[in-house]
């Protein structure tokens, strides 16, 4: 209940007061449950030069859509994160074995773990996301069947392992054996694709804050993955979303877990390095 | 169906017939990023220019820019300038070759080049995701629609 007052009054300051267009982030702030606070704002990463702040997508989203993430009953995707304690339990594959099997509780054993993810894996000898992770287990230690990349029960799993991280602050690594993977995701992030010639960076970097049509700009961040939609009305995972803003250049798109978008996705990840997790959120 | 057919048909051979008087996207004579000379030699119809400006599917300018006078379609953008007070600030001959491609008056602009179609990375079958399968893209606008543009944009003068 309070939670809704403040979040209410600071709104009747903030911005319709100032004129047609918001500008830039609004000054809420996000504490899930009373409990859970989030950074979504902060200083930005050393190897970024075009941004000093960087923002949660959750800070440029309007208040009803910022409203329903306050609150695990309110927020739509927290469903997805059910289905998934009931996945986590169930056994599947030939050997017999649920994640519970090996991994006990989710709420402990993957605490920590969508904060550094894309991840370099040693022995695999290639950067990980959390679903080639997730599959890796089905496939080679379960003898169960690859999830769909962007499919119900892979995305449903992710918000899982990313609710047990909320309030952590994202770190993923970017030097070492990942750097190249990092620098092929940097050079994409710049390129200027499809026929309206636009780069992620026009978008979110020169632009966030700008209205664009119906659209208020945010940085592009994927701390807040998977994120539910309004407009669909489902989760969504982060390469399902890059594909749409691909598309939007009236560009080819790259397939989901392509190496272009795993590459794409660590280096967005490393532009939220300080940000909370916070998936699964809302946005429009 | 034959109606949707015959729809079909006249919009393509209606382009294209527009398209043969036209000068071609590649032959655009471009000087310190203006155009001179009209693409289609038919002087330019404001009314369909400011249908232009403000559809999605076309030129949908306001996705980017304001523009007082088109207050009546909501949601204009702010990634580029108003355009309030434009032909003020510009000649006929630079709208024209702004709108054209603005990349050549304005290096590196965001602002899309509309009246081109080749040299894109990874171009898309329209808004599909998918591959383009033509090596020329069609212009995101069509020469006349350009025309109609500048000529709105012309009716934009400061009081
Ligand atoms: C037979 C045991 C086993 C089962 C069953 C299993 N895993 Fe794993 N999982 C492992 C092991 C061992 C690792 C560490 C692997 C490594 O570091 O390469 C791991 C690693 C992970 C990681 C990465 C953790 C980190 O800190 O980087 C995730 C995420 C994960 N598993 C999710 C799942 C999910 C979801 C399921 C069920 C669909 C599952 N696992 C089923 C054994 C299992
Ligand atoms: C034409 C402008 C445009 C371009 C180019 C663009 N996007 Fe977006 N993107 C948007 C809009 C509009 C939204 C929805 C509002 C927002 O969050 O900015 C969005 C949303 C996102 C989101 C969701 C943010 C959140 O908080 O949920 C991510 C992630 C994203 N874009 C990444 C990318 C990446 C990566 C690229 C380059 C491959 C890209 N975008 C290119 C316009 C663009
Ligand atoms: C994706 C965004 C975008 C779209 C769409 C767009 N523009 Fe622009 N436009 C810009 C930007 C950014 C500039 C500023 C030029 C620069 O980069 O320096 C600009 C500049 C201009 C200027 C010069 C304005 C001045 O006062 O200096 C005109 C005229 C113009 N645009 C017309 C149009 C028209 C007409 C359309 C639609 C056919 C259009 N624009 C679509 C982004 C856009």
């Amino acid at each position: 209940m309070k939670r809704t007052t403040t979040l209410v009054s600071v709104l009747a300051l903030a911005a319709w007061t100032a004129g047609p267009t918001l500008a830039g982030p609004d000054d809420h702030q996000l504490v899930i449950n009373d409990e859970i606070q989030i950074i979504t704002e902060a200083a930005a990463p050393a190897h970024m030069d075009g941004i000093d702040t960087i923002y949660s997508g959750w800070r440029f989203r309007a208040d009803e859509t910022q409203a329903l993430e306050l609150d695990d009953f309110e927020n739509p995707g927290m469903i997805g994160v059910e289905n998934a304690m009931a996945i986590w339990e169930t056994v599947d594959g030939s050997e017999g074995k649920s994640c519970a099997s090996c991994h006990e509780s989710a709420e402990s054993s993957m605490k920590g773990v969508r904060a550094v993810y894309p991840k370099w894996n040693e022995a695999a000898g290639e950067v990980r996301t959390l679903e080639m992770q997730i599959n890796d287990c089905r496939t080679t230690r379960m003898g169960a069947e690859k999830w769909k990349w962007s499919g119900g029960d892979m995305v449903d799993m992710t918000a899982l392992i990313s609710s047990v991280s909320r309030g952590m602050p994202v770190n993923v690594a970017i030097d070492g054996p990942a750097q190249s993977t990092w620098e092929k995701g940097k050079e994409i992030y710049y390129t200027r694709f499809g026929q309206l010639e636009l780069s992620c960076a026009n978008c979110h970097e020169d632009n966030y804050g700008n209205m664009i049509r119906a659209d208020h700009l945010s940085q592009g961040q994927i701390n807040g993955f998977p994120s539910y939609r309004l407009k669909t009305a489902k989760l969504g995972s982060v390469h399902n979303r890059f594909k749409g803003c691909v598309r939007d250049t009236r560009a080819e798109t790259f397939a989901d877990g392509s190496p272009e978008f795993v590459a794409l996705e660590l280096y967005v990840a490393s532009r939220g390095n300080g940000l909370s997790v916070e998936g699964p959120s809302v946005r429009n | 169906m034959k109606r949707t057919l015959m729809t079909v048909a006249t919009l393509v051979f209606g382009a294209g017939m527009a398209g043969a008087d036209a000068v071609a996207p590649a032959d655009v004579v471009f000087a310190d990023g203006s155009v001179a000379m009209s693409l289609t030699g038919v002087a330019g119809d404001p009314e369909n220019g400011r249908k232009v400006m403000t559809t999605r599917g076309l030129g949908n300018c306001i996705a980017c820019h304001e523009v007082t006078a088109l207050s009546d379609f909501p949601f204009h953008g702010e990634v580029g300038p108003s355009l309030d007070g434009v032909a003020s600030r510009w000649e006929e001959a630079e709208l024209r070759g702004i709108v054209a491609n603005a990349k050549i008056m304005f290096d590196g602009t965001m602002m899309p080049a509309f009246y081109k179609t080749s040299g894109y990375i990874r171009p898309g079958k329209g808004f599909t995701g998918k591959a383009a399968t033509e090596e020329e893209l069609e212009p995101l606008l069509g020469a006349q629609d350009i025309e109609d543009v500048v000529a709105y944009l012309m009716t934009l003068k400061d009081e």
